[in-house]
């Protein structure tokens, strides 16, 4: 069948919570699995590779790592060798989506579980991987029941299975539920779970794409990523890249919560600002309640401040005013919440949640929480909030095994910046009523 | 060569190592936790961060783990950077956070690398003021202690007991600050080398049980240069002693032997040293006359004097025989051959195993093998082992193998450019992928999950396989190939593949099996192997004691000098006395042939320092040394001859026990002036044992002018020890024998390798100052290993082996050894914690032939034999994989012993056999609870 | 296998042996199922006690340290009983934000129980879980797996109510 025609909501297109999720029938009907045809008929793996690269599409499971460079690490067979002997290669989707305030993958999960299942088979064709799991969180039931209808759909009409389009290439697909645990959204972590062993995060080097699951190679993006790469191959790159107001190239699944009027996740262009999400689509904040920082993507990224609202919300321009845009999901925390106790909710989360590997993140997380209630409780001195400046140092990035730690000094070294004067006022309260 | 620029001082260091292996190897101080130099990194403990510049224009650097930054040429880092410092600083004041502080109450204060950390690391001062997280202990066997309020997470613990040592019941639970190093439930630690833990784990979390039950700080212990009784794997151990008990055994580091580690066998043995079993005065045998006319013998003390005399007299009388012991030292066997004279010195062994063993010598001897250390098995890359369980015959050797396997990890990381001590990359990048080990014996055994393939039949059909393989490396496809079961033939071709493809194929076979056809037949593969490759072959060939090798080549491996024979010189009563040297004759030979033979005797006289049957009948019981207290020599299945030293003196007041080479020496009126004196007439008296003279610097060696200390310098209270007893100090013991005193003066740092009693440096109080005395971390210690190969290459192979026929024997069933690490071996026995180690005797059976008897699981079985009155009654195991046919009988349980195994055995269901009820630990072979060791043994 | 063994993997019913083995031949090491196996036993059940953790061991050639010790890991496998019905009150910052301190205040007053306890009558767990990925219609809780949103203080009470037939501690 022929393409229909491109749209700005390449994500959502047929996302509707009115009705069910789309079919393989009803999805191919509406160009659903266009890209595995092309990519198998018409395009090599190195021109699939190129396309990716070219469409300048960036991870959006947080980093916003290129996604054509990172798979190009891995290492590829021509055509001949791979007919003779494939070389195992895995495709991994993280659908983990643990970071708090995040909600997003879930919307295309439950709302396009084929979009998803069409980007890892494609991706995998590209890859020429051999097998693909989808690592998804235990608690999203329903996502994962729609998957695993749509997978068993493409295997039944053989978008999955043994020699898919007369091509000679093997391809399968599995979801793998997890058992909690926000470290197993590390890729490396996810990994190790996968193998059915703890989920502590691998040292890189070597690199999954050269030594990944079971030590061959493998790929690891979130869903978002691998759900936009089936339209770059349609469409191309300058479509992609077209999508967005800013140099960073597609739409965004953005996210607001908190007490606003209609906390909700869109996909619009990359590059509308934080403004745009509050106002327009989130239809500001309630009554009664001012806007007095918040997380622009997630739970481990720094806090902004309402003067950052104008900022086009990419990887770039956050990048630029001390902050990353992680998730693009926003936390808006008001006025009248208590400032520091969401602070220790944030760090309290991040304790529990580490692997308990390294050093600075298995007993600093905890201190960190503890210093924090004990300010609250008014029982801090100023030496807490040095240890606290310490932990922003000791638990950060390089110091410590993988980025969970300094995920959580994120939100805790901008609070420090920011809002330094009221973790001081505690400390006085406290002083000046002993006194 | 790499260039590495460290605080703008430049080193010249090895490639390929990582940063932290750099710097401890030239010498820095840099503080460290989860790297360990035999498990390498994994950047868990995050203490030993260092600030690494990008080159000479970086001024800013960035902080970077040296155990997981590759120390490449031209690297220019800091230790002394004020970051990294402050950063190294704050991770331990984290580590210490939920930290009991129990120093003073701890068995690891005072050797506690966490302690040395901290102090190295400047942490000094405490802010935390939170509650800390506590655990539950659990209880882990007689062997090791648990504590885990004292854990630090670095992971060392199961990243040694899981990975290196392949124990599957100890591991991580948990997450986040609660993690947890345990078992599933409370439980004995299944491996045999759970032991390493108490120095695996830097802080006080496993501790040696044993040692807390009689403790001393480590700086109040007495210590010296020692080697392990308990095989002949040869492993250097440091005994500590006080008051003097033997308190406990360390491990002592020989790169080539057993590294950093050794077996719980070696490691908690040592009971037999401060046993209530011990003899420690000369004891005779006297006659009472009772009023009621009856007589009964009793042993009653006799002088030194009367006893001395007693063995001049007898050792000049030419009707005396000697026997001596592959248990005792080459001195000791030495000084009482040369007193009754070469030709009246028998070896005391079983007969079974004596032609074995010369084989095996003398094909040691010849130029086609090469003997390997433990060092070198671990570099090997295919191993075919032909009839040894060696987790329970050479204990470290087979954790040596767990290391062997892992060259194809090895390899793997190589081609895909990751440094080998990438720990956890490289076992991600292999996982299971292993270098080809096959495994041929008679019955299951502990490396088997290692193994590509295993195979299990009888000796015969074992040794006709290994001949088969010999004959296919020979490309010669002749009958015996012919005659094999389609599934031995894949076996043989698949073993001949992998030698003739590896780089470094190794042979381990020995003379646990008694059948000298199955020896024959691994030596004839290595034979092959040499021809087929041209090249000298790595072997290990495993002797069961620990100088087994030694005896041998002192009496040059003579038929005539067979324990056999000197049972004939007694029956035809050529010989009428009988001098026999640290040896339980009843342990080697058909008790009731001994017990005539014996008989006729007009004298035997024992020498030897624990209680064993063998003393029963000795008219004279003269106290020998044991290892702690004596010197000697004695030399591993690898051929390597090692000195072992005293830990401390015989305690003059109590005992008048005494090297038994010292004995004889004075029975002889002082014919060696000293302990140097008689090495060196040994090390002349044969070819052979000529380097055993170069073994340790001499007793006249000082280092500025004073001996190398057994105590250390802090050792507390020497001068006031028996204050009680007397005000005025003491003397302190001389010891005119060695270069080490028992004393505190001098210096043991720049001690001669073979004198290293202990290792200590400043800042450095646990077992990991080690690699201050390391040419490079890892290699061998500065000032020489201990120990000198004496397997030359002298003779060109001449040894041919025939190929046993087809034997088809009459009787129902042949008897095969089993061995156990904690049960088969005599000394080890006699310390509790060991014992209870032990299984309870059992005799293990195919499932079809307990059918045919009618037996099953737990039923009791009367086991007699073919021309002997023993009888024995025993729980039956059942064991699938043993061909019918086999009765797997364990050496050293319940009176099992190896001559057992010349005779037919004969086979019934004991109806009166009351079952054990099934025990809580249902892994092990035969439980050991409810029935004693000697219950199994009906008279 | 031994008799002690066959003793010991009796303890799972043949429905949960045979899902397990179906999924631990998906994998090249029967370990790899390890956290699925799991799963499955805890799906009967409720939760994994020492003796399924053992049986299940022994199924996929594990030692009980090796599965303990990923068992114990996760934070969604139960090694201790939970009641018949677990409800998981999400404590993420959104939820916390809309309340959701207040409403495990009222579940703990209703139900007489602290977060990790179980009423007498074995009918009730309580239990916080992270984000649930729901913010948008915070505050949330799981009731035996199940998502409930926009909870307020009448809405969570309602969750106490009982339900049949809801051994489920959690998904396969
Ligand atoms: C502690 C931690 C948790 C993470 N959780 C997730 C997650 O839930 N989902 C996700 O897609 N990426 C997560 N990531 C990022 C992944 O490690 C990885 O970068 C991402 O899956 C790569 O995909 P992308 O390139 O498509 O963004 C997490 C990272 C860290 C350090
Ligand atoms: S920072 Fe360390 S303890 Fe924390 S999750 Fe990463 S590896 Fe684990
Ligand atoms: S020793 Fe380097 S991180 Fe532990």
């Amino acid at each position: 069948m022929s393409l229909p025609e491109p749209t700005q909501r390449p994500l959502t297109q047929h996302v509707d919570h009115n009705r069910e999720a789309y079919n393989l029938a009803e999805y191919e009907a509406h160009g659903g699995y266009e890209s595995v045809r092309k990519m198998l008929t018409e395009l090599s793996p190195s021109a699939g590779l190129e396309l990716l690269k070219a469409s300048d599409l960036r991870g959006r499971g947080g980093a916003g790592f290129p996604t054509g460079m990172k798979w190009s690490f891995v290492p590829m067979q021509s055509e001949a060798e791979r007919l003779a002997n494939p070389m195992q290669k895995y495709i991994v989707a993280n659908a983990d989506e643990m970071e708090p305030g995040t909600f997003k993958d879930r919307v295309i999960m439950e709302g396009c579980p084929h979009l998803l299942v069409e980007g890892m088979i494609v991706g995998a064709a590209i890859l020429q991987a051999t097998t693909g799991y989808i690592f998804i969180r235990g608690e999203y039931i329903e996502a994962a029941e729609k998957l695993n209808r749509a997978i068993s759909e493409c295997r039944e009409k053989g978008w999955l299975g043994k020699n898919i389009l007369g091509s000679g290439w093997d391809f399968d697909l599995h979801v793998h539920t997890s058992a909690g645990r926000y470290i197993c959204g590390e890729e490396t972590a996810l990994l190790n779970s996968l193998e059915g062993k703890r989920a502590t995060p691998r040292a890189k080097p070597p690199f999954p794409q050269v030594s990944g699951l079971w030590g061959k190679p493998t790929i690891v993006n979130n869903v978002e990523t691998l759900a936009n790469i089936p339209n770059i191959i349609n469409y191309g790159a300058e479509w992609f890249k077209g999508l967005s107001l800013t140099e960073d190239a597609g739409t965004k699944l953005y996210g607001v919560s908190g007490r606003v009027n209609k906390a909700g996740c869109w996909e619009l262009p990359m590059g509308t600002t934080a403004r745009e999400l509050l106002e327009v689509h989130a239809g500001g904040m309630r009554d009664g309640y001012k806007l007095k920082t918040f997380l622009p993507g997630g739970g481990s990224t720094p806090l902004l401040l309402p003067e950052h609202l104008d900022t086009p919300m990419d990887y770039t321009h956050i990048g630029k005013i001390g902050s990353r845009m992680g998730t693009g999901t926003m936390i808006m925390i008001d006025d009248q919440v208590d400032f520091l106790g969401a602070l220790k909710n944030l760090e309290h989360f991040f304790a529990q949640e580490s692997c308990g590997f390294c050093t600075p993140c298995r007993d600093g997380l905890p201190w960190v929480e503890k210093t924090l209630d004990k300010i609250i409780r008014g029982k801090g001195t100023s030496a807490d909030i040095e240890w606290l400046d310490r932990a922003t140092v000791n638990l950060n990035m390089g110091f410590t095994f993988c980025a969970h730690a300094p995920g959580a000094m994120g939100p805790l070294e901008s609070a420090l910046k920011y809002f330094r004067a009221e973790f001081e006022t505690r400390i006085k309260l406290h002083h000046s009523e002993t006194v | 060569m790499a260039k590495l620029t460290v605080d703008d001082q430049d080193y010249d260091v090895a490639d390929g190592n990582n940063l932290l292996h750099a710097c401890l190897s030239i010498g820095l101080d840099l503080p460290y936790f989860c790297w360990h130099p035999c498990m390498g990194s994994v950047g868990a403990c995050r203490q030993c961060a260092v600030k690494q510049y990008a080159d000479e224009n970086d001024e800013r650097g960035r902080v970077v783990m040296a155990c997981m930054t590759p120390a490449s040429d031209g690297a220019r880092i800091s230790i002394n950077d004020k970051q990294a410092k402050d950063f190294r600083a704050g991770v331990i004041e984290l580590l210490m956070t939920n930290h009991p502080h129990d120093c003073p109450v701890c068995e690891e204060g005072g050797e506690c690398h966490l302690q040395d950390m901290t102090e190295m690391s400047g942490h000094t001062t405490r802010t935390y003021d939170e509650q800390k997280r506590t655990h539950n202990n659990q209880y882990l066997g007689p062997l090791i202690n648990h504590e885990m309020n004292r854990c630090i997470s670095c992971y060392r613990c199961v990243r040694y007991y899981k990975d290196y040592a392949g124990g599957r019941d100890l591991d991580a639970m948990g997450a986040h600050h609660h993690v947890y190093f345990g078992r599933h439930t409370d439980g004995v630690l299944e491996s045999p080398f759970a032991g390493n833990l108490v120095e695996v784990c830097p802080t006080g979390v496993f501790t040696d049980k044993t040692f807390s039950a009689h403790y001393s700080r480590k700086w109040d212990l007495q210590t010296s240069p020692s080697v392990c009784q308990h095989c002949a794997a040869g492993c250097n151990i440091t005994p500590g002693e006080r008051y003097g008990t033997l308190k406990r055994i360390t491990n002592r580091y020989n790169a080539d032997v057993n590294g950093y580690f050794l077996c719980d066998r070696g490691r908690f043995g040592y009971g037999f040293v401060n046993s209530d079993d011990r003899v420690t005065q000369p004891l005779a045998r006297e006659t009472i006359n009772h009023a009621d006319n009856t007589n009964s013998d009793t042993a009653i003390q006799c002088s030194t004097e009367n006893s001395l005399t007693r063995l001049t007299q007898a050792l000049k009388d030419p009707a005396t025989i000697a026997i001596g012991s592959p248990r005792a030292s080459l001195e000791s066997n030495f000084a009482l051959q040369s007193a009754v004279g070469e030709s009246r010195f028998y070896r005391g062994i079983a007969p079974s195993e004596d032609t074995t063993i010369n084989t095996l010598l003398k094909f040691q001897q010849s130029s086609c093998v090469n003997s390997a250390s433990q060092r070198t098995i671990e570099s090997c890359d295919a191993v075919l082992i032909l009839g040894e369980d060696l987790t329970h015959t050479s204990p470290r050797t087979a954790l040596s193998l767990r290391q062997t396997v892992r060259q194809r990890a090895r390899e793997l990381a190589d081609e895909a450019r990751i440094p080998f001590w990438q720990d956890a990359a490289v076992r991600e990048l292999a996982q299971q992928e292993k270098s080809p080990l096959f495994i041929i014996n008679t019955h299951k055994g502990d490396l088997d999950d290692i193994a590509e393939n295993t195979y299990f039949n009888s000796p015969q059909k074992i040794a006709r396989l290994g001949f088969a393989i010999a004959e296919q490396l020979r490309d010669k496809s002749g009958a015996l190939s012919a005659s094999l079961t389609p599934e031995e033939k894949e076996m043989c071709s698949t073993i001949v593949n992998a030698l003739s493809q590896a780089k470094r194929p190794l042979i381990i076979a020995g003379a646990s099996l008694l059948n000298e056809d199955v020896l024959n037949s691994a030596l004839d593969v290595i034979k092959s192997l040499h021809i087929n490759r041209e090249e000298v072959i790595q072997a290990h060939l495993v002797v069961p004691e620990v100088n087994s090798i030694g005896l041998a080549m002192l009496t040059q491996s003579s038929a005539e000098r067979s324990l056999s024979e000197a049972l004939k010189q007694i029956e035809s009563g050529a010989a009428k006395r009988l001098v026999v040297l640290e040896n339980d004759l009843y342990q080697r030979v058909n008790p009731e042939k001994l017990d005539a033979a014996l008989e006729k005797l007009d004298e035997i006289i024992v020498i030897d320092h624990v209680w064993h049957n063998g003393m029963a009948k000795a008219d004279l019981i003269i106290p020998a040394a044991s290892f702690a207290e004596g010197d000697g020599t004695v030399v591993s299945s690898e051929g390597r001859a090692q000195r072992f030293f005293a830990t401390f003196p015989v305690n003059a007041d109590n005992s008048s026990a005494n090297d038994s080479w010292q004995w004889v020496n004075q029975a002889l009126d002082n014919r060696w002036k000293n302990f140097d004196a008689i090495v060196n007439a040994c090390a002349e008296s044969n070819d052979l044992l000529a380097p055993i003279a170069d073994l340790a610097p001499p007793a006249d060696y000082r280092q500025h002018g004073l001996k190398v200390p057994r105590m250390s310098h802090r050792y507390s209270g020497r001068t006031a020890l028996s204050a009680n007893i007397n005000v005025s100090e003491v003397k302190q013991p001389a010891d005119p024998q060695t270069a080490l005193g028992f004393t505190m003066e001098g210096s043991n740092v720049n001690a001669p390798g073979p004198l290293r009693n202990t290792a200590w440096a400043p800042g450095w109080n646990s077992n990991q100052s080690i690699h201050k005395f390391q040419d490079e971390v890892g290699g061998p210690l500065t000032g020489g290993s201990s120990g000198l190969c004496l397997f030359g290459s002298a003779e060109s192979n001449e040894l041919e082996f025939g190929v046993p026929s087809e034997q088809t024997s009459n009787a129902d069933f042949s008897a095969i050894p089993f061995y156990h690490i904690f049960g088969s071996d005599e000394l080890s026995n006699f310390a509790a914690p060991i014992a209870e180690r032990s299984p309870q005797a059992y005799l293990a059976l195919n499932p079809l032939d307990a059918a045919q008897l009618d037996l099953t699981q737990g039923d009791g079985a009367t086991l007699r034999f073919e021309n002997l009155q023993q009888v024995f009654s025993l729980t039956v195991v059942i064991r699938p994989e043993l061909i019918r046919g086999l009765v797997g009988l364990p050496i050293g349980l319940g009176g099992l012993t190896r001559h057992l195994l010349e005779h037919s055995p004969l086979l019934e269901k004991n109806l009166a056999w009351q079952r054990v009820p099934s025990g809580r630990d249902q892994n092990v072979i035969a439980t050991d609870q409810s029935i004693g060791l000697s219950e199994g043994l009906v008279p | 296998m031994t008799e002690i063994d066959t003793q010991l993997v009796a303890q799972l019913t043949e429905q949960e042996t045979q899902e397990i083995l179906k999924l631990a031949s998906h994998y090249d090491y029967p370990q790899a199922a390890s956290i699925e196996a799991l799963k499955i036993v805890q799906h009967y059940r409720g939760w994994v006690s020492d003796e399924s953790l053992q049986a299940i061991a022994k199924l996929i050639e594990m030692s009980a340290e090796e599965l303990d010790s990923v068992a114990t890991f996760y934070s969604l496998i139960f090694r201790s009983p939970v009641g018949n019905n677990v409800i998981m009150l999400c404590d993420g910052i959104t939820c916390w934000m809309h309340g959701c301190e207040q409403l495990k205040n009222c579940l703990s007053e209703k139900l007489g129980i602290d977060y990790g306890e179980t009423t007498p009558d074995n009918q009730f767990t309580l239990i916080p879980v992270t984000c649930q990925g729901a913010c948008d219609r915070a505050p949330v809780a799981l009731k035996n797996m199940k998502l409930h949103t926009e909870l307020n203080e009448s809405s969570v009470l309602a969750l106490t109510t009982l339900e049949s037939q809801n051994r489920l501690g959690g998904s396969k």
